[in-house]
């Protein structure tokens, strides 16, 4: 039976290169997948688009493909070599990034190669013909008028489908749910029917083990003493070894860093999931409620027992909009009493951001080393005093320079604090933030862009 | 008496979705799941996260995946408006699950 074989080339945006690449010359894959948006990726890159309208997709694009487009495509003998690469890292702009894929190739003197661009998730314009539609946090789009800056709708397999019937070497996307980046290719190599749920519920499976790289290879996992990782710096990313049935072998290259069992692939299937019996996805409702994984040799997991339900009849969209500024300042203290300073220290910012009547919607004050990740419960479990507190103080405001005003008066703390503060920094960045609506599909129009490097 | 903590018998891993945060615990010895079942109720995990859920969130859910010998726990509003908005120094509350493996049993 025909196996097919899918490796994970990054798990976000900035993720690491080498390992990608070792796939790409290692793991004798046929098709490799860069998954590269996280919930406010586009917002972010539609703010920089709409500076530059040539920007707007991945800034680490250029860096991969340059790396792995010489393991795509055609030989001279116009055969196609075994690989084939989708990413989401088009962003708010897969048209510019496919014309950057196309400019490298050519560069390469890689012919012949044929680079697609999938269009449609950017819905924004439709979204703004209906003012009266709300967002999950309560919000409607008027009352946020001219500060939303990007929507897009999370797409599922449809199109990815499209450019691959296309013969398509390289597939760029904006917003596509993230395992359907995986799950076009199976459907597309095995045939499966778009409404056959079960198939699809174990092809999502596959997608989403894979989603975030590293993370089920022994990457977000090592604990030393309980859970320890072998090799971590030379962390190997995954690939799954997938058959028409849907199972899969999740394993990754020979002699990489990492681990790949039983407990590293159950902490992931479970990442990020709400009711393991309906994970949501625009193209399945999967069912992971019965998943079980079975080791079949070192590093290698047999995962078997998804199943799905129909899909969604509706698109989730994100819709990112502007939401006022984070000023934020830190401060160190080290020694004996190096908490009662910190406190003192943080007393005294929070009294004096009163006193100068600085304005601000939220604000926390903290002490990283005691209360900053857990809070003042959990943080006073230990029963030693820390030998260094950080002081951090952020707040949300709606004004740039109100936001100023919280990293300065933490940095006044080094002539007007407590003894011995050191090492101030302070940051302002504008709040992009995401929220969500539902898009009826018929709302959503696909567009497969192709074009052959000359 | 011995304490014996939940890091002891299981391991976790944490996720985000907008300001829902979820915790999973996996039993090393599929043996323990009972216990953990057992043990480890909504109750005492929302009791663990007392603070930093505060009195608004909506409650705390609990799934079992017997296969796998694992719990999911889901908290909505732990992540106070979510990556994007959020003031905390680990908006994604990356670190959550490490909290929660302090529990006693």
């Amino acid at each position: 039976m025909k196996t097919l074989r899918i490796g994970s080339g990054a798990g976000y945006s900035g993720d690491r290169i080498e390992p990608a690449i070792e796939l790409a010359e290692h793991g004798e894959l046929d098709y490799l997948v860069f998954e590269c948006l996280a919930e406010r990726t586009i917002a972010l890159a539609q703010q920089v688009r709409l500076v530059d309208p040539q920007a707007g997709f991945d800034p680490l694009l250029g860096e991969r493909m340059r790396r792995v487009l010489p393991f795509v495509g055609r030989g001279a003998d116009g055969q196609r070599r075994r690989l084939r690469v989708i990413t989401n890292m088009g962003a708010a702009n897969p048209l510019a990034a496919a014309r950057e894929v196309r400019r490298i190739a050519a560069q390469l003197g890689l012919s012949g190669l044929k680079v697609a661009a999938l269009t449609g998730d950017d819905v924004l314009a439709t979204l703004l013909r209906d003012l009266s539609q709300t967002l999950d946090n309560g919000s409607t789009l008027a009352s946020l008028g001219d500060r939303v800056i990007s929507a897009n709708a999370y797409l599922g397999v449809e199109g990815i489908i499209d450019a691959l019937h296309a013969d398509a070497d390289v597939v760029i996307t904006g917003r596509v749910a993230d395992p359907s980046l995986f799950l076009a290719p199976q459907m597309f190599e095995f045939g499966w029917a778009a409404d056959d749920w079960s198939l699809l519920g174990r092809g999502t499976l596959v997608g989403h083990l894979l989603e975030c790289a590293g993370q089920i290879s022994g990457g977000y996992f090592a604990d030393p003493g309980f859970k320890d990782v072998p090799d971590l710096a030379r962390l190997g990313f995954p690939l799954a070894e997938v058959d028409a049935t849907g199972r899969a072998v999740i394993s990754k290259v020979t002699g990489s860093g990492g681990r790949i069992d039983t407990a590293t692939c159950t902490e992931q299937m479970i990442y990020e999931v709400h009711d393991p019996a309906a994970y949501l996805t625009p193209d399945v409702i999967a069912d992971f409620s019965a998943v079980s994984f079975t080791v079949q040799g070192p590093d290698r997991v047999l995962a078997q027992g998804a199943d799905g339900r129909a899909r969604p009849p509706s698109l989730k969209v994100s819709v990112g909009y502007l939401d006022g500024w984070i000023g934020e300042g830190q401060m160190s203290y080290g020694g004996p009493g190096a908490l009662a300073r910190g406190r003192l220290a943080r007393e005294v910012v929070l009294e004096r951001l009163k006193l100068t009547g600085v304005v601000f919607e939220e604000i926390r004050a903290e002490l990283i080393g005691v209360d900053a990740l857990h809070g003042t419960e959990l943080g006073s479990r230990t029963d030693s005093e820390p030998w260094e507190v950080r002081l951090r103080v952020a707040a949300r405001c709606a004004d740039r320079a109100e936001a100023l005003r919280i990293g300065n008066e933490v940095e006044t703390l080094y002539t007007n604090g407590p003894y011995g503060g050191g090492g101030a920094s302070k940051s302002v960045r504008q709040v992009v933030a995401v929220a969500s609506l539902l898009l009826p599909r018929d709302a959503v129009t696909l567009q497969v862009h192709l074009e052959d490097i000359a | 008496m011995i304490r014996i903590t939940l890091r002891e018998l299981a391991h976790s891993r944490t996720g985000d979705k907008g300001d829902t945060s979820n915790i999973s615990v996996i039993a090393f010895r599929a043996e323990d799941y009972p216990r953990l079942c057992q043990w480890l109720t909504v109750e005492r995990v929302t009791e663990h996260f007392a603070e930093l859920l505060g009195p608004n969130c909506p409650p705390v859910r609990r799934y079992e995946l017997p296969n796998v010998h694992a719990l999911n726990f889901v908290l909505p509003g732990i992540l106070r408006g979510g990556v994007t908005r959020s003031l905390a120094l680990d908006a994604h509350g990356k670190a959550l699950g490490a909290a929660l493996l302090d529990l006693e049993l």
